[in-house]
């Protein structure tokens, strides 16, 4: 097996915060001692990314994602650490770095891609396709200024997603462009991945990373606070940013004789996503299976509220005299006539143990994540049942 | 896809500076040095009719201009227009180059703080600028020295090559030393202003050389025990202006006049001061170029 692609060994990076900083030598001279505080934006990151995987990197705003990544593409100097990295490397940190309003779209092209170390001639071979990529043909002569901003953004990107790099970074610029282009990005994600790039995406679309990710990372305030697979990482990452502190946490445990397969929750659409209203009805659907015969399984839930991580509601297959006998696989649906309890964010937890021996087969603490509303969201349809009255005048 | 076996490691020591490894980084990043440039020369003549013609009209108006003034203003020095742009065009170049550069990492402090790539290339990029508006204006003084009857002087004409890497490599030493230290002290541009024209008034090129020799060597000719003139002679760019001058004026005593407008010096003599003043910009280069490849590494935080 070929060596990682990307080595982090004791990264951290301290900035300097100049409440007034000196920027004249009068300045310099007349403090007599520059008030600067130290700011870890970095401490003590390391990981390493494997070749040919992607790896995601999440955290809320100013964990230093952004900050790791300057420093992997050499735009920052670490404070202490090491950074190894093999292979021709691209950052896209902006999109359209270097774009100048006076200049057409066609020589921004040329001066965008080669800072993301495409040369003239790859930029000629892959001119037409960042063209119609980025669905401006007709305007590619005319001075930037000119263009919208959409029209910017999808610019940047088309060239952007054309650079040939071994490894690329890439800085929340999934976020950008309607639905429809973003679908266009990650499909080109996928087509970087199957052509054995390797990859490494901070983002805040947590869903992506759980789809993409080989790996992931999650940094909170400068410390890599999670890493290992997206699933567990992203599972953190919503533990965390509901506020909720809790250092005894662990994600799962059990000893598996029976597995949680799969867990959702039918809003009273009938459809596995989106918010709950206030009122709602919600069934929880827990797939089990079986690896090895047990007996006795009880199967329960907890509705937990994410501020104070207390349980609000709870139920248990064996309190209603289920017996679940021995199985493959087997649905339990928790059906909630009326979810009762305010607007705000719930975690579903599972547990699967022996109803008699109070062994744990499994337990996924905080496995789903959904929010209450308290009133339907506007650009959402709902059913209401209007009355039709006409009155002859 | 295997990546190939070039590993980076970056630590928070600056890498070494060895000139070869930043000479083939920069090397391979040409092209980016080469769109910054033209993006530059677009974006300045963007919007206007003539474009590069405005480059080309400045020499020709100094030209035409001190074709009569000359004669006033220039006096002593017979076809004056052609002493003074010859060493006002690399008197441009130079201040140009320093200006430019010196804010060019602050001018492009977005590129820096968002893309990694050789820093070297944005002075450079300045000083390509000025490059390009020079070797305009100076194909309109050959032009005019080859057309107006003038003509060249051989062998005299051969100092030009050598008066010319010599400014070029001093624009982009010094070029590479202001634009680190500006940013970190915003005073330098300021400075920069003031000292240019204190500059260029030190510099022979509006006055005739041999009137500084001649007020150099006067008297004791020694200013604490040290030769006047060759003290004067320390001002790199009165080196690189005696190389122009005498690559094109071409003459120490022109026909018709009784005193010297050049140095009363041999051809050799000032190829001999253009080379020792080669060889100091060179070595002053290594060390700009190091202090500044050492200083890129924190710019992207310092902006």
């Amino acid at each position: 097996m070929s060596p990682p692609a990307i080595q982090i060994h004791g990264l951290s990076k301290r900035f300097r915060v100049f409440r007034e900083k000196p920027t004249s030598v009068k300045q310099r001279v007349l403090t007599a001692h520059t008030r600067a505080d130290d700011f870890w934006a970095l401490q003590d990151i390391a990981f390493d990314v494997a070749e040919g995987s992607t790896f995601g990197l999440i955290g809320h705003n100013g964990s230093g994602k952004t900050t790791l990544l300057k420093c992997i593409a050499g735009i920052l100097r670490p404070t202490s650490g090491t950074i190894r990295q093999r292979g021709r490397l691209a950052a896209l940190l902006e999109l359209g770095a270097g774009f100048h309003p006076e200049l057409t779209g066609r020589e921004n092209v040329y001066l965008n891609a080669s800072f993301l170390g495409l040369s003239r001639k790859d930029t000629d071979r892959a001119y037409e396709d960042i063209v119609a990529f980025a669905e401006i043909e007709d305007f590619m002569d005319n001075q930037v200024k000119f263009y919208s901003s959409g029209m910017l953004v999808r610019l940047g990107f088309a060239v952007a997603v054309h650079v040939d790099p071994e490894v690329l970074l890439v800085d929340e610029v999934l976020a950008v462009g309607d639905e429809a282009f973003q679908a266009k990005c990650i499909a080109r994600v996928r087509e970087f991945q199957r052509e054995g790039r390797t990859i490494v995406l901070v983002t805040h679309a947590l869903d992506v990373v759980r789809e993409i990710c080989d790996r992931a990372a999650m940094l909170h305030h400068g410390d890599l606070h999670a890493l290992g697979h997206p699933d567990d990482v992203v599972r953190e990452m919503r533990y965390v940013l509901l506020g909720v502190t809790d250092p005894g946490f662990v994600p799962e445990q059990g000893t598996r004789e029976a597995e949680i397969a799969e867990v959702q929750l039918i809003r009273a659409n009938g459809k596995g996503e989106g918010p709950v209203l206030l009122g709602d009805p919600v069934t929880i659907v827990v797939d089990v299976r079986m690896n090895e015969p047990v007996d006795d399984l009880d199967v329960d839930f907890a509705v937990l509220d994410g501020a104070t991580n207390h349980p609000v509601l709870e139920a248990r297959t064996s309190r209603d005299g289920i017996e679940l006998g021995r199985f493959e696989k087997k649905r339990v649906r928790f059906k909630i006539p009326a979810f009762p309890y305010a607007a705000g964010k719930y975690w579903v937890t599972i547990g699967l143990s022996n109803g008699s021996t109070g062994q744990l087969y499994h337990v996924q603490t905080q496995r789903y994540l959904f929010e209450v509303h308290e009133y339907p969201r506007v650009q959402e349809r709902v059913e209401v049942p209007v009355e039709v009255e006409v009155e002859d005048l | 896809m295997t990546a190939t076996s070039q590993t980076v490691e970056r630590t928070s020591e600056s890498p070494h500076f060895r000139v070869r490894e930043r000479s083939l980084d920069l090397y391979a990043h040409r092209e980016i040095l080469a769109n910054l440039i033209r993006k530059e020369l677009k974006v300045k003549y963007a919007a206007s009719v003539l474009g590069a013609v405005w480059s080309i009209l400045n020499p020709l108006v100094y030209l035409a201009v001190f074709t009569f003034v000359g004669k006033v203003l220039g006096a002593g020095v017979p076809n004056f227009p052609v002493y003074l742009l010859s060493g006002l065009l690399a008197w441009n170049l130079f201040s140009t180059s320093l200006t430019s550069g010196t804010s060019s990492v602050l001018d492009n402090s977005n590129l820096v703080k968002k893309v990694a790539f050789p820093r070297e290339i944005l002075p450079l990029s300045a000083v390509g600028v000025a490059l390009v508006d020079f070797v305009l204006q100076s194909v309109v003084l050959f032009a005019f020295i080859a057309v107006s009857g003038y003509g060249f002087h051989w062998p005299e004409l051969a100092l030009w090559p050598l008066a010319f890497v010599t400014l070029v490599s001093l624009a982009v030493a010094l070029s590479l030393w202001l634009a680190a230290v500006n940013v970190r002290y915003r005073d330098v541009g300021h400075l920069l202003n003031i000292g240019l024209v204190v500059w260029f008034w030190a510099t022979p090129i509006v006055y005739a050389e041999y009137q500084v020799q001649q007020l150099a060597q006067g008297g004791t000719g020694t200013f604490l025990g040290i030769d006047r003139f060759a003290l004067y002679l320390l001002n790199p760019l009165a080196d690189v202006a005696a190389g122009f001058h005498r690559a094109l004026y071409g003459v120490v005593i022109p026909e018709g006049s009784t005193t010297s407008v050049l140095y009363a010096e041999s051809s050799a003599w000032v190829a001999g001061i253009l080379a020792i003043t080669l060889v100091v910009s060179l070595i002053v280069l290594r060390f700009t170029w190091a202090y500044y490849f050492a200083r890129s590494g924190d710019f992207a935080e310092e902006l």
